[in-house]
């Protein structure tokens, strides 16, 4: 199956975020560039049903040319294949994005590409929309915030899970599907791989921007945002409050929860 | 909890592996009340030391570094983190297996086991490694891996064990105080102040920024080493520890391959400069990784991906094995590749214990502590002395473009002359335009651009076409003419005008002058006005620590005239010891003095032509000094020699310096009087007359006695290193320092070769030569002398091979030479009775 998946370029970020002096962007002369976590769980997922059933991984991305290197990162990693819908720096929203990757879904023509893969949300703008758009105007199912899929035929089987609830799906392909970090554990790249990514070929096209609804007015760290840490205590003094803890978040067996004398065993 | 103490004996800022090192030392050296501050978490404060590759190599071609290498793996051992596994160094060219016959060399000279290989025989300790892209290598079996977090731990541990520690984590400088007269009193940090006489700052690439708060400058640079993690290696499956196989440097691609358990660590100097500013560098909470584990940048590395797997096919090529971590790795950087250590010049109290990487980290603590609490530092750290930094030297500038230049030359085949090419000219003599119309060939000093040699004396190779002692060898020949031979014979034949302006020039003036110098010299300062003293400054336990003339300038007034790559740290050394009451002061007065030097046997007819002063043997003795007139100008005459012969080192004001070069230049022409190069005064010269020089000769490790510097008497003041000196004056002579003639220089391929220094000196047999200190016998100075048409050897050998004509062996490129004792203790090969230059 010839499955595209479509990832974005975004800062790499540390526990606090920098803004630039003008609030119009993140300060990354120090950090670098990644994509999230979701697509990057996407790509694998690409990979692995094509390592088992056949077929290619397309994988596209809309931005700046540096974005290039965004895709060799997931060509080292397995796709077969990268495009770039290279922008010229202006601000493209989601409406715009997903006409733009419809266009190449059109434009790429030699395959219609059964399964499109996403993210569920981008790890800067956090819009969710992307992938539905896309879907939306291709007239096909999605399936979002999916952490389990299966290929069977010309159906996929999707799982999500959502308020403590397991949803299960079936739906007959072509399909859009966004995944979120967990469906897998995404490999990481060779060095054969790297090789191949660094001299593969990416297509470039450069689709029409468009005005579309979100536009940027400034960037703001939320006071009071950073991460903090509660000292429970110290010594063994601290181990009552660091098992309420524990059983707060439900990792620990029925037994020790009720308190039972081996609870500090 | 730490409770923040307000007043500490010494506050260590960076608990890395140098902070927590020294912390060690220092209690372990009986200092209490330390404070150990880190803006990060322990044990992993987010500096170099957290992502190091952590393996050492012992091989160095520095003595110091080597020392300091090797203390710190005796350190690592006995705190339990080392590991031995064996290391290889490779060579795709031929010649590489030329640098690494020097290497091995070299290492039989420090005592460090190598052996070179073929290529099967590197296949044979590293299976994996394709065979078929190298020319062969060279084993070093004592190459070990460690690890310094725990080391860092232990040592941080046992001196909070030994009471004298308290550690601050989380606790980030915010400021460094100082009292009115400039010293260091408080350290501010986010969690406290804590009031205090003494700051080290071990603080790594942040080294810098942190001294700059106390406006002090540690010219260091942070600087990106690329690193990536690849694994799981089926191969390592099943490792039991951290590594199984050698530690591969692939030097000729700057790069080294090293297991780090199931994975194969790669890491890469190859890739261009990467300087990151210490104020740029991420805070802990902005970093993505740490704030030294910057973002890889992939593009910079692709290139070393290929030459890794062309080395290591199968086992980098397995599509199952990924790059796990990938990192931009901060280090730092300095102009020369050492450490910067000591008390900054600036600021008193203000210590820079930075720029050591994990294989110097304990040893450059130890060194530190025992340097900070009074005792002389084992191994002699002059060369990483902060002190030796001329201010142009510690501008951002100057930093950052000898890192450029030294990056990508880590791994590199560096010639032991190779001149640098960024940042020059910085300093120039007043005769620069003059020389460079000559044909000048400029090495630098310490800024200084100098002639080595002058290629408008190209006319002399033919006068001397036979006794040149060329050098058909293209590593010898290399920052190397035969113009220097010619150029010293035509000043033994007649006379040379050498330019000397980068003498470093020290003022000692004031009522408590004589008394000031009296205290660091060894020779006696009490002498007349217009006595040029020849004489060597020791530390405590007797070791060198300066080789000097002073003139005596009037009855308050000295002039120390000292090398230009010492002349800041001498400056240093003798500011530290004026007396408190302030009766003496120095002042460099370097920039004010241009200095030329007029030797050989028509030195005095040329110089007569353009002075009416007496000049005359009785009129103007041996080892005096006196103002004479020269074409108008007051130029101060010293009459010494460094070349062995008669002459006078001519000082005129620096304005005037060009007059003065032109004025005996062109009364010199008559008499055939040539300009001639640091080649001359430096090597060829100094070493027919078996002159000691400072660094080279004469170095912490061995002392007067030894080096056949004693004098009949000891002067009965008091002064700095005279107990250590009146006992070895009584103690069996294990070294003495001869000059040896190589009596072979045909290798066994047929060409002539001529060592350049470092190499071992052997018993015939080839086995070395170790004294009854433990220390071997290397070459310490090596050259033509081409008025005794042999190539000179400098060294240290034990009493009874320091005999006149011993035959001995030197090992050069792997190869062993015939050499003979020529001369053993100070008395010169040529000119023996020292006619020439007291004539």
């Amino acid at each position: 199956m010839d499955i595209l998946v479509c990832v974005k370029r975004v800062p790499m970020v540390g526990g606090k975020v920098l803004v630039t002096a003008d609030g119009q962007d993140l300060d990354t002369r120090m950090s670098g560039f990644t994509v999230s976590p979701h697509e990057e769980c996407a790509i694998e997922e690409a990979v692995q049903i094509t390592e088992r059933e056949g077929g290619t991984v397309t994988v596209l991305t809309l931005g700046p040319p540096e974005a290039a290197d965004q895709l060799r990162d997931m060509l080292a990693v397995g796709a077969h294949r990268g495009v770039l819908l290279e922008t010229d720096g202006r601000e493209w929203g989601p409406v715009a994005t997903a006409a733009a990757i419809v266009a190449a879904v059109g434009e790429l023509g030699h395959t219609p590409f059964p399964l499109i893969l996403a993210g569920n949300e981008s790890a800067d703008t956090g819009g969710y929309q992307v992938g539905i758009r896309v879907a939306h105007a291709l007239g096909r199912p999605c399936l979002t915030g999916v952490k389990r899929l299966e290929l069977a035929g010309d159906t996929i089987r999707a799982a999500r899970e959502y308020r403590g609830v397991h949803e299960l799906f079936e739906v007959a392909l072509p399909a859009v599907v966004t995944v979120r970090e967990g469906i897998n554990l995404p490999r990481y790249p060779s060095l054969p791989g790297r090789l191949r990514a660094k001299r593969a070929e990416i297509t470039v096209l450069r689709p029409q921007w468009q005005a579309d609804g979100l536009r940027k007015q400034g960037l703001r760290v939320p006071v009071g945002s950073a991460r903090r840490a509660q000292v429970l205590g110290h010594g063994t003094a601290a181990v009552p409050a660091l098992i309420d803890v524990l059983g707060d978040l439900g990792v620990l067996p029925p037994a020790v929860r009720s308190g039972g004398d081996g609870a500090a065993a | 909890m730490s409770v923040i103490p307000d007043r500490a004996s010494a506050v260590i800022i960076g608990a890395g592996i140098v902070g927590n090192s020294l912390a060690y030392h220092l209690a372990r050296l009986g200092r209490t009340e330390l404070v150990l501050v880190d803006k990060g978490p322990m044990p992993n404060p987010g500096g170099s030391t957290g992502h190091a590759s952590n393996f050492i190599f012992p091989i160095e071609y520095s003595k110091m570094m080597m020392e300091l290498t090797r203390d710190s793996t005796e350190q690592y051992k006995e705190l339990g983190v080392f590991t031995e596994s064996g290391g290889v160094e490779v060579a795709r060219t031929q010649a590489r297996m030329q640098e690494l016959r020097r290497r091995c060399s070299q290492a039989k000279s420090w005592g460090i086991p190598a052996e070179l290989l073929t290529p099967e025989g590197v296949r044979k300790l590293v299976p994996y490694l394709n065979d078929s892209v190298i020319l062969g290598g060279c084993q070093f079996p004592t190459v070990g891996v460690v690890d310094s977090l725990r080391a860092g731990t232990l040592m941080r541990e046992r001196a909070q064990q030994l009471g004298a520690l308290t550690v601050l984590a989380g606790a980030e400088v915010v400021g460094i105080d100082k009292s009115d007269d400039g010293r260091v009193v408080a350290v501010r940090t986010t969690k406290g102040d804590i009031a205090t006489d003494v700051v080290a700052i071990c603080c790594g690439v942040w080294s810098p920024r942190i001294a700059r708060m106390a406006g002090a400058r540690i010219p260091l640079t942070p600087i990106v080493h690329q690193m990536i993690s690849v694994g799981p290696i089926a191969l390592f499956d099943g490792t039991a520890g951290e590594i199984a196989y050698p530690i591969v440097r692939d030097v000729d691609e700057n790069m080294y391959e090293r297991q780090h358990g199931g994975d194969m660590e790669v890491g890469s100097y190859a890739h261009r400069a990467i300087i990151v500013a210490p104020d740029d560098i991420p805070s802990i909470e902005a970093a993505v990784l740490s704030p030294t584990e910057m973002p890889f940048t992939q593009d910079d590395f692709d290139p070393q991906l290929e030459l890794a797997l062309e080395l290591m096919p199968e086992l980098l090529g397995d599509e199952r094995a990924g790059v796990r971590y990938a990192i931009n790795g901060l280090i730092s950087m300095t102009p020369d590749g050492h450490p910067v250590l000591g008390e900054t010049p600036e600021v008193p109290g203000l210590w820079s214990v930075a720029a050591s990487w994990i294989k110097e980290g304990p040893g450059v603590g130890r060194a530190v502590a025992e340097w900070m609490s009074g005792v002389t530092p084992e191994i002699d750290i002059h060369e990483a002395d902060i002190a030796r930094f001329y201010p142009h030297q510690r501008t951002t500038t100057h930093v950052a473009e000898r890192a450029r230049e030294g990056f990508n030359k880590m791994y590199g085949i560096v010639h032991p002359s190779e001149q640098w090419e960024s940042g020059r000219p910085v300093r120039v003599s007043p005769a620069y335009e003059r020389e460079r119309a000559l044909g000048a060939m400029f090495y630098e000093t310490a800024g200084w651009e100098r002639p080595f040699w002058y290629e408008s004396n190209a006319g002399l190779l033919e006068t001397y076409a036979d006794r040149l002692m060329d050098r058909p060898s293209e590593w010898e020949s290399r920052w190397w003419s035969p113009i220097i031979n010619a150029e010293h014979l035509a000043m033994r034949d007649a006379a040379g005008l050498f330019d000397l302006s980068a003498f470093a020039i020290l003022d000692v003036t004031g009522p408590g002058a004589v008394h000031a110098l009296q205290q660091v010299a060894v020779a006696q300062m009490q002498v007349p006005v217009g006595r040029v003293v020849y004489t060597s400054f020791l530390d405590d336990a007797g070791g060198f620590r300066a080789d000097l003339t002073i003139m005596r300038l009037g009855p308050r007034h000295f002039r120390v005239v000292t090398g230009a790559a010492t002349g800041m740290a001498d400056y240093k050394w003798i500011t530290d010891h004026l007396p408190d009451n302030g009766s003496a002061a120095v002042t460099d007065v370097t920039s004010a003095w241009t200095t030329y030097g007029l030797w050989g046997p028509r030195a005095r007819d040329i110089l007569g032509t353009i002075t009416g002063d007496d000049i005359s043997h009785a009129g103007f003795p041996f080892g005096t000094c006196k103002e004479i007139e020269v074409a108008g100008m007051t130029v101060l005459a010293s009459r010494i020699s460094y070349v062995g012969e008669l002459g006078w080192e001519l000082y005129a004001p620096m304005e005037q310096g060009a007059k003065l070069w032109d004025t005996v230049f062109g009364a010199g022409q008559p008499a055939g009087l040539v300009p001639a190069g640091i080649g001359v005064y430096g090597t060829t010269g100094r070493l027919e007359k078996g002159y000691r020089a400072y660094g080279a000769e004469l170095d912490a490790t061995y002392n007067l006695v030894e080096a056949g510097m004693t004098r009949p008497k000891v002067k009965e003041q008091e002064f700095v290193g005279k107990t250590a000196y009146l006992s070895q004056r009584e103690t069996a002579l294990a070294a003495a320092l001869c000059t040896l003639t190589v009596d072979d220089h045909v290798s066994e391929s047929g060409e002539l070769r001529y060592m350049l220094g470092g190499e071992p000196v052997l018993l015939p047999d080839g086995t070395p030569l170790i004294d009854a200190r433990g220390r071997r016998s290397y070459v310490t100075s090596a050259g033509s002398g081409p008025s005794v048409g042999k190539h000179l050897l400098l060294s240290y050998l034990p009493p009874d091979q320091a005999v006149v004509g011993t035959p001995l062996a030197v090992e050069y490129m792997g190869e062993q030479y015939p050499v003979t004792v020529a001369v053993a203790g100070s008395r010169p090969l040529f000119d023996p009775t020292n006619e020439r230059a007291r004539s």
